[in-house]
């Protein structure tokens, strides 16, 4: 069988990661939006990084690059840097308490965030907002549930 | 699991591999602007992605609706008939002045002009990010929509399409960082240039000189002479003035009338000398 166990609930995450990346939020709400997409992937390549790899990551960073209307290849090159690290020290990112981890997770979000914003500074001549740091915070913060959640789930459905 | 020592080629290299197949994309689609029928097929593909997104909006409106009571539906009845009575009577006046106004220019030989097409629209999707403020609707190419669309809503000036789909489009809005829009002032005919700010109830008035005549709680109408907006559709309200020496221009801030952080329908409009037709789905043409 070429269709590995726990297939469509892994891409069912991915799914709904992105629906909740689109999702219309009352205004208020809107600037501190968690970054689902970035949480999600973090937590696969923790989890099961002999499965999720770069090819994912680069794939779906381009499904987020049209469905965030950016020019191609600029959220595929943010999420691709910060896998990277996570890849690197997933064993040791692994054993962090979730204090840890969340604090981890805010740095590697910043750092998609900044270079998000460089590319669009460069090739869109964007300026920058301080509440489009906002979500660093939000994810930081939910962090911990996302990996209480999505532990339940990988092992409810047997993704390994 | 998976072994100890890891087979294939070594993470970095695969980093690399990936950054540059990513990078490629971002030259040809930002450089030579090669990629837009994939962009168009992928933008088909995510499409149920952003119905998904929706979705639980769409049962909640569903769900207040089915749970109003009568009396309430009643009221809001007889509160929309009144209204209709008095935007009927604005309609009579309206249509005898637009009679008179394209006889005045036909004695003075000038252009009678037309009128436009449009189309109610529905917002599918949100873009968060806050450097591309767009929208995602749900008429595309199918429908005859297609790029540089004049987008309205009820208040004002909402944005243009950027991007079709077959069954969605995207609006960028004018309040997005790479968005300008020229505009005039209804009581003076001064014209200004007004610049996205990234802030979605702000814009920006562009070289404006420190002795503007222009002051705080003026109405700027579109100018038409971007080419992309017809004439005289409000946008915007002068906010505030700051007159300050230091800067070479004075830094003037204005506030769309549109509510572009809570807008859910929007009107489409084909101006007279559009290149393409409407295509309506269901509903009967609006002739006017």
């Amino acid at each position: 069988m070429w269709i590995k166990a726990g297939l469509f609930p892994l891409l069912l995450s991915y799914v709904l990661a992105m629906v909740l990346m689109v999702m219309p939020l009352p205004a208020f709400l809107e600037p501190w939006r968690p970054d689902w997409l970035s949480l999600v992937i973090i937590y696969w390549l923790l989890a099961i990084p002999h499965r999720v790899g770069f090819g994912t990551v680069l794939i779906l960073g381009l499904l987020a690059d049209i469905l965030m209307g950016s020019v191609f290849g600029i959220y595929a090159i943010a999420l691709l840097l910060i896998a990277y690290p996570t890849v690197r020290h997933y064993q040791r990112i692994r054993n962090y308490s979730l204090t840890q981890q969340a604090l981890i997770v805010g740095l590697l979000v910043l750092v998609k965030r900044a270079v998000v914003y460089e590319l669009e500074h460069v090739l869109n001549d964007a300026v920058f907002l301080l509440p489009y740091l906002y979500p660093v915070i939000s994810s930081a913060i939910i962090w911990p549930w996302i990996y209480l959640v999505m532990r339940k789930y990988r092992r409810r459905h047997l993704i390994r | 699991m998976q072994s100890l020592f890891e087979r294939g080629p070594s993470l970095r290299t695969r980093l690399v591999l990936s950054l540059a197949i990513a990078g490629s994309l971002l030259f040809l689609d930002h450089r030579l602007n090669t990629m837009q029928p994939v962009r168009s097929f992928m933008t088909s593909l995510v499409a149920p992605i952003q119905y998904l997104a929706i979705l639980p909006e769409e049962l909640l409106d569903r769900l207040v609706y089915l749970s109003t009571t009568r009396t309430a539906l009643r009221e809001e009845n007889y509160r929309l008939q009144e209204e209709l009575l008095e935007l009927e009577m604005a309609v009579q006046r309206l249509n005898f002045l637009e009679n008179e106004n394209d006889r005045l220019r036909q004695l003075l030989g000038s252009e009678v002009r037309q009128a436009s097409r449009r189309m109610v629209a529905e917002v599918v999707a949100v873009a968060t990010d806050p450097f591309s403020h767009q929208l995602v609707i749900n008429k595309g190419s199918a429908n005859g929509v297609y790029d540089g669309q004049p987008v309205l809503d009820n208040r004002g000036i909402v944005g243009q399409i950027t991007s079709v789909g077959h069954n969605t489009a995207r609006v960028l809005l004018i309040s997005d960082q790479s968005h300008a829009v020229l505009l005039r002032a209804e009581r003076n005919d001064i014209r200004v240039l007004a610049k996205g700010t990234g802030d979605l109830a702000l814009l920006e008035l562009l070289y404006i000189p420190h002795s503007t005549e222009l002051i705080e709680g003026d109405i700027l109408l579109s100018s038409g002479l971007g080419g992309v907006f017809p004439e005289g559709y409000p946008v915007a309200m002068i906010d505030s003035i700051d007159r300050d020496e230091d800067r070479p221009y004075a830094k003037v801030l204005v506030r769309p009338f549109a509510e572009l952080d809570r807008v859910r329908t929007l009107l489409l409009l084909w101006p007279a000398n559009a290149s393409e037709e409407p295509v309506y789905d269901d509903e009967v043409p609006d002739v006017d």
